[in-house]
């Protein structure tokens, strides 16, 4: 029997993503599955045996928890400082008639392209030969901040241009208050690209390595403890730790999908039932013309 | 900004929300952005003294720390070879993703392709150090890969990938391959299926499809995804350093190593020289591909 050629077209296509998928996913199931070899070298060659003792190793480090509780802490200060930048830039952009608004822009969106380590160097140089401050957390939060605000900017601008600008100015024209229209009108409105904003600053921080190494000082941030224990890479408790991670990236990847897609057919649902309520309305209008 | 600009910006926004606005972004441009890039590259053109010396008489502007950061053989080299390395990992990349982003945006919104899109977020979620660790331990001198390649006769002995470039630029098409497909799966999908059909019908061999319709097309997306994956290899630092040894420095390392040792004026020099490779890179791909600053940063 031969194949047809459309077969065989849809043959590669299948081979190619299986190919694709097995090297995407089997290294980080290695890396998982070492977790519960029973040998003191990271490797699951020679297998010996089902263990959970590793996972016991790596919870009882207190060092860990100690850089977890860092990690949060700046994390949180990135985002009483990102969203608030992100949403100032994103008006500034599309909402205010200035002459300066594609090199303000470029200005803004440059930490995006710039590494890393660089934004982290120029940082401690700045505050550091300027107010004697040297590396602290707190500098940390200032790098991680300079581009973590370009991606609230971005999510902001992205949601602004969607937004209908009449319904601001009908509120105005009413006779509201700009705090008003700002409450009850732009905030509901930005919800949802507040609440990614938010997830996506803590994300970005908590795992932010190149910008943190600079600027933190003696300090010790989770991600930080990571490479240090990848870079000595001695014991399968990394690998406890990675497994952890994984799960954890997984479940909330999952979650964050289905909240979203949910988040999305709310918004159509809502769409629809204000067009009928639209139409509902124009009916009478329509008999008594 | 005209009077009347600012007449609509404060009845719209009120006197405290344009104060917020203005401030904000000038906190953020000047503090964050403008005056450490500054200050940095103010570094990089002075001496390395101590601070009991700063504004003294030695305190004069330089060039020494460029010269010594590119005028240095061995500087040179690794130079080079992060440049060549990135070059490499982005073209891998795109030879990659280019067919599986174009199968994705050909399924359309079939329930597969969501499946496989999530499939490809969970990896593209698991942070960069994690990824390179599992390479790491592929890698090892007594690992799967050199288990396998001796076991099938390629090797008689375990090569050392750990300490080698091989080792880096693995790690970093792994690691960064995803961020080429998200861009190019995006520009793709806004194809006309129908110019597909047309083309074909009217007797289009496959090749011309790609090269007179979906590279055209998809070329914002190409331009974005190889700029991006270009500056993430040029710029990594952790991947390097979790697959690298002594022997596969990389530019960053080169920075790190000099702010490990105080010496921050030339460590300064040396980022200097890489962000403006990196600028030479970006600017080139956007003239080459017609594209601007606001079709990539999206």
């Amino acid at each position: 029997m031969t194949a047809s050629p459309a077969r065989l077209q849809q043959a590669i296509v299948v081979t190619y993503l299986v190919v694709f998928f097995v090297y995407m996913f089997l290294p980080l199931a290695y890396m998982m599955g070492v977790a519960f070899n029973d040998t003191r070298i990271p490797t699951l060659n020679p297998w010996r045996g089902f263990t959970l003792r590793w996972f016991v190793v790596m919870w009882e480090d207190d060092r860990m928890w100690q850089s977890v509780g860092k990690s949060v802490v700046i994390a949180l200060w990135v985002i009483a400082l990102s969203v608030p930048l992100g949403l100032a830039g994103a008006l500034f952009m599309s909402r205010l008639q200035v002459a300066a608004k594609p090199f303000v822009y470029a200005v803004l969106v440059s930490p995006v392209l710039t590494p890393g380590i660089i934004i982290g160097l120029s940082t401690l140089i700045f505050w550091d030969s300027t107010f004697d401050i040297g590396g602290r957390w707190q500098l940390s939060v200032l790098g991680q901040s300079s581009f973590i605000s370009a991606y609230c900017m971005l999510l902001f601008m992205a949601r602004l241009q969607r937004f209908d600008p009449t319904l601001e100015e009908a509120a105005l024209d009413l006779g509201a208050t700009p705090v008003q229209v700002f409450r009850t009108i732009t905030v509901p409105y930005m919800r949802p690209a507040i609440l990614s904003a938010v997830a996506l600053s803590f994300f970005q921080s908590f795992e932010n390595y190149n910008t943190t190494v600079f600027t933190i000082g003696n300090d010790l941030t989770f991600t930080m403890f990571i490479v240090g224990k990848v870079r000595k890479g001695v014991q399968p408790d990394t690998n406890a730790l990675a497994f952890v991670l994984v799960v954890l990236t997984i479940v909330g990847g999952v979650v964050y999908e289905v909240v979203r897609r949910r988040e999305v057919r709310r918004a159509e649902a809502r769409a629809r039932a204000a067009m009928r309520a639209g139409e509902a309305a124009m009916i009478p209008l329509a008999v008594a013309r | 900004m005209t009077r009347a600009g600012w007449r609509d910006a404060v009845r719209r926004f009120g006197y405290g929300g344009v104060a917020f606005i203005f401030a904000g972004c000038a906190f953020w441009a000047l503090v964050l952005i403008v005056l450490p890039a500054l200050l940095m590259l103010d570094q990089a053109f002075r001496p390395f003294l101590a601070r009991t010396e700063w504004g003294g008489p030695k305190d004069v502007y330089t060039v020494k720390n460029l010269v010594t950061a590119v005028g240095e053989p061995l500087n040179q080299v690794i130079f080079l070879k992060t440049i060549w390395a990135s070059v490499l990992v982005t073209a891998v990349a795109l030879v990659n993703a280019y067919p599986l982003s174009f199968i994705l945006a050909r399924g359309k919104r079939a329930a597969w392709v969501g499946a496989i899109m999530v499939g490809l977020l969970i990896p593209f979620w698991v942070n960069e150090i994690l990824r390179a660790f599992a390479w790491q331990l592929l890698l090892a001198r007594f690992g799967p890969i050199n288990n396998l390649l001796i076991a099938a006769g390629i090797l008689t002995e375990p090569y050392p990938f750990l300490n080698q470039d091989v080792g880096v630029i693995l790690g970093l098409t792994y690691a960064y391959i995803l961020f080429m497909i998200f861009p190019l799966y995006n520009a793709m999908e806004s194809l006309d299926p129908n110019q597909l059909d047309a083309a074909r019908d009217l007797g289009a061999p496959a090749w011309r499809i790609h090269w007179d319709i979906v590279i055209p097309h998809s070329k914002p997306g190409i331009a974005s995804g190889c700029i991006v994956t270009f500056m993430l290899a040029a710029g990594s630092f952790a991947v390097p350093q979790i697959l690298g040894g002594t022997r596969s420095l990389w530019v960053t390392q080169l920075i790190y190593n000099q702010f490990d040792a105080i010496n921050w004026n030339l460590g300064a020099a040396y980022g200097v020289a890489l962000v403006v490779l990196c600028l030479a890179f970006v600017l080139t791909m956007m003239a080459a591909f017609r594209v601007r600053l606001g079709d990539i940063a999206r």
